[in-house]
């Protein structure tokens, strides 16, 4: 089917962060596995295979391992990206995994992004802002197609943390909206469904831990699984808190 | 170890689309509620639904015309009668208000474009001119098994995009969610229930949730089929687990299981049903379209039993493209150009990308037919009630409420996760505002108990023995050869016996981590004897049904038989019994008389009663198999004839 099907067999070291914060004996560390590479194998596969059949100790989280429900964010060889959708032929030898910074960890792999990305949701008021109710007697009201697909997307984000672990400021403070935050911003921002105006934009994104937190390296635009422009979600930010502090 | 003990007025296990829509009718209701969920809600299997959720909005030209009676007419016949018509109404009537309340809590929804609109429609290239008066209305694209184009989507992240605006909405209203969470046992007292018991997953420990009124929400059982499925990890079934494990609610039609046409193989994740309906073909080895001579009419857009029942057949001629991994079919999409396939289906150009090395403007895309869906679940009346236990609600997947009777069309489960949200939501917040939570906590204790004395005994178990994910690859490698898309008799017998087999192997099972904590093995086997109970009695469930009906499919059965088993299947098996116990109710009152389906076979066995016949007693009939009484009376939604009106 693909090139990518490498045809000699590798036998793959593994480096694996190993923690259990519930297990008192335990001590951060690395550990070490092996195990022969097989055709269109991803991490999703390789690391169950390791699981089931030489440590059923190990945790980490799946769960569509299709790349949309963002569970399996983690350090692939110092990089964030989504395990499931890794190829291991993509990777060499030596593979080594660690959890993604910033967020809380759980055990090994697996950490607390949950708690993160509903923090982020309830600080940024990350929802539709409307006086109006909902009229279930009524048509729906029109959008420009144009305009659906711009907001779509932003809403594109799968809240897996990649960007956030890759984020410098992210990591050093720990209020900072991160990138995933203001891409969620800017998706309601350009909203006319939501009712927020300029002053209200200003309150959530203008401070030291919105946008002007950013220090401009970017690193989230590069390891966004969905291919996510944040750069240009950053620079939309910047030019419509700019022109709201102008006209006020 | 201290024994937490929590109260709510509504406790929600599952955070997906229906659970979370449920949670909202309840909490806007005014209510306390707390959400369980394996993971973060918006992770839930929601997530992955693809290409569309079913509404006749007729907006666009070829969706023009369209009303509730055309979409109650599909779905019915999409069941291949086996649906509750009630329930299918309801639902119809109630899809066009969730899908506009979907926009109004912030989807995406694509808009029509007035003016010329480039598709592709059964092999052809064609311009329509969509009518400007209608441009920026909700757009409609073609799915399996229906006269009009009718699901509504945001390109091919549909369900992502409806959860993410409903959980937006779960936060606005500030519901409390525990995420990593695993429902484990129901707290019942025989015919009441007030909560459960929930293990949690970040740290192992129980606790108790007691409740007014509890809604499982927990989605499919698709991993019973091991990895032959393109459902989550998190699909096992453990919702219905723990109901049947109460013996007294019982599961519908658990041997009515979906398999969708166009799974890639072989990691078997999921290529939207929305690729066929934007204009994709299905082509054998030799690149020839064999649906166009299998169903002239409908072509690749059957319903999925019928076309996953061609794909196999044509693999079983031997027109299959061999692999290491077994054979599979092509999923051509090159027509529709890259422009198309980076925004339609983006999300469909993308796992193949990534998962496959395939770009689909330029390459076959290799498929094969694997489980998708689950009909069956916990039986539950037009409420969300479920069956013979007062307090237990249950929406979407994990239900069989029954809308989809042996086979559901394509964007249906999708729309019924919102609609079973609103309408169970507003029976639940009806059913907790008059109720007082007056439990014996000795109940919950009792059952927390059980739970964690389970997991003690999985630690406590030393020696040899057989591991639990060996048990689990032979459950999955049974149900896919033996109770997969083609059943025979023989077969499933040596299914039903394979499984018991492996449900004693599971109570010899050993574990090799005695981890402290959530411990992912101990979390797995917990779920692995919950799992072969709900493969079990889906196996046994099939070998009883003598007919074919929807994606129940029987070699040996071959034709549709309304003379004798048009009817629900039931069971109920207590946690501590030898053998399940199976019954059949009447599928619910018939208005739409059982005839062809417009597609796939006209054979069929016909009623030997009439429909006024079949009806006279069914209301009573389905009484005595514990449904309990509704809000409003049962049949008042019927628009008895209505599928008659000239349409």
């Amino acid at each position: 089917m693909s090139t990518k099907a490498s045809t000699a067999t590798r036998r793959l070291q593994f480096e694996i962060f190993r923690y259990n914060p519930e297990d008192p004996e335990s001590v951060p560390q690395m550990q070490a596995y092996e195990l022969d590479e097989a055709p269109y194998m991803s991490l999703y596969i390789a690391l169950n295979r390791i699981r089931e059949r030489q440590d059923p100790s190990l945790q980490f989280d799946f769960a569509c391992r299709s790349a949309i429900c963002g569970s399996c964010g983690m350090m692939v060889n110092g990089r964030p990206a989504l395990g499931c959708r890794t190829l291991t032929s993509d990777l060499p030898e030596l593979i080594r995994l660690h959890p993604l910074p910033v967020f809380k960890l759980i055990g090994d792999l697996s950490v607390d992004t949950g708690t993160w990305f509903r923090q982020m949701v309830e600080t940024s008021e990350a929802w539709i802002h409307t006086e109006r109710a909902f009229d279930p007697e009524a048509q729906e009201e029109r959008m420009d197609d144009e305009l659906a697909q711009a907001i779509y997307e932003g809403e594109r984000c799968i809240e897996c943390g990649c960007c956030v672990a890759s984020c410098g400021v992210a990591n050093v403070n720990a209020e900072f909206a991160g990138p995933a935050g203001l891409n969620r911003i800017a998706r309601f921002m350009i909203d006319p469904r939501d009712e927020r105006g300029a002053a209200d934009w200003f309150e959530v994104v203008s401070s030291e831990d919105g946008v002007f937190g950013c220090l401009g390296m970017m690193a989230c635009h590069d390891v966004c699984p969905k291919e996510l422009p944040l750069l240009e979600v950053h620079a939309y930010l910047r030019r419509k808190i700019l022109a709201a502090r102008f006209a006020s | 170890m201290s024994a937490e003990l929590i109260s709510t007025d509504v406790l929600v296990i599952g955070g997906g689309l229906a659970g979370e829509r449920c949670a909202i009718e309840a909490a806007a209701a005014g209510h306390d509620v707390l959400i369980l969920s394996l993971v973060p809600p918006r992770r839930s299997h929601s997530c992955a639904a693809q290409g569309g959720m079913q509404a006749a909005l007729g907006n666009c030209v070829k969706a023009a015309g369209d009303n509730t009676t055309l979409h109650f007419l599909d779905t019915v016949r999409g069941s291949d009668w086996g649906a509750d018509q009630e329930v299918a109404q309801i639902f119809v009537e109630e899809a066009p208000v969730a899908v506009r309340e979907l926009a109004h809590f912030g989807v995406p929804w694509t808009r029509v474009r007035g003016g010329k609109n480039s598709y592709v429609i059964k092999g052809e290239r064609v311009e329509i001119e969509e009518r400007i008066e209608n441009d920026g209305l909700i757009m409609h694209r073609d799915f399996g098994g229906t006269a009009k184009w009718r699901a509504c989507y945001a390109a091919a992240a549909t369900g992502h995009a409806a959860l993410y605006a409903v959980d937006s909405e779960v936060v606005r209203l500030g519901i409390t969610v525990r995420d990593r969470t695993d429902a484990v046992e129901l707290i019942h007292d025989g015919g009441r229930c007030w909560g459960a018991v929930a293990r949690c997953l970040r740290t192992g420990r129980h606790f108790a949730v007691v409740a007014k009124a509890t809604v499982i929400a927990t989605g499919g059982y698709g991993r019973i089929y091991g990895q032959y499925t393109t459902n989550a990890t998190i699909n096992e079934g453990m919702g219905a687990a723990i109901a049947l494990n109460t013996g007294i609610v019982p599961l519908g039609n658990m041997e009515a299981v979906q398999f969708h046409p166009t799974a890639l193989a072989p990691s078997n994740i999921l290529i939207t049903e929305g690729s066929r309906g934007d204009g994709a073909y299905l082509l054998d080895k030799d690149l020839h379209r064999f649906m166009v001579d299998a169903e002239p009419e409908k072509q690749e857009l059957a319903s999925r039993d019928v076309v996953s029942r061609h794909m196999k057949q044509r693999m079983r001629d031997g027109m299959g493209v061999d692999t290491p991994y077994g054979p599979h079919l092509w999923l051509d999409l090159r027509h529709l150009g890259e422009q198309h396939l980076t925004t339609k289906l983006r999300e469909v150009f993308e796992i193949c990308r990534d998962f496959a090395g395939l770009n689909p403007a330029q390459d076959l895309i290799p498929v094969q037919p694997t489980q998708h869906y689950s009909m069956g679940g916990v039986r539950a009346n037009k409420d969300g009630q479920a069956y013979n236990m007062a307090g237990l609600f249950v929406a979407g997947e994990a239900s069989c409420w029954d809308m989809h009777g042996f086979n559901r069309l394509g964007g249906n489960s999708l729309a019924e996760t919102v609609v079973a949200g609103r309408i169970v939501g507003r029976a639940v917040a009806g059913f907790a505002g008059a109720a007082s939570l007056d439990v014996n906590t000795g109940v919950a204790f009792a059952a927390m108990q059980r739970a964690e004395q389970r997991a003690a005994e999985w630690l406590a178990r030393t020696g040899p023995g057989p591991d639990v994910y060996t048990i689990r690859d032979a459950m999955g490698e049974t149900m896919m050869s033996k109770v997969g898309i083609f059943r025979k008799g023989d077969e499933l017998e040596r299914a039903v016996t394979e499984l018991r087999a492996l449900l004693a192997d599971c109570d010899k099972a050993v574990l090799r981590s005695k981890a402290p904590g959530m411990n992912p093995e101990l979390t797995f086997a917990l779920r692995l004897r919950n799992m072969l109970r709900l493969a079990y009695v889906t196996a046994k469930g099939a070998l009883l049904r003598t007919e074919s009906r929807g994606a129940h499919y029987r070699s040996d059965y071959p034709l549709r038989n309304d003379a004798e088993w048009l009817n629900r299947t039931l069971v109920r098996w207590a946690a501590d019994a030898v053998e399940p116990e199976f019954s059949y109710e009447p599928v619910g009152e018939i208005d739409l008389p059982p005839g062809h389906r417009g597609y796939g076979s006209d054979e069929r066995i016909e009623m030997r009663m009439s429909p006024d016949q079949y009806n006279a007693d069914v209301y009573a009939r389905q009484a005595e198999h514990g449904r309990l009484a509704t809000s409003e009376a049962a049949g008042s939604r019927m628009r008895r004839g209505a599928w008659q009106e000239p349409v």
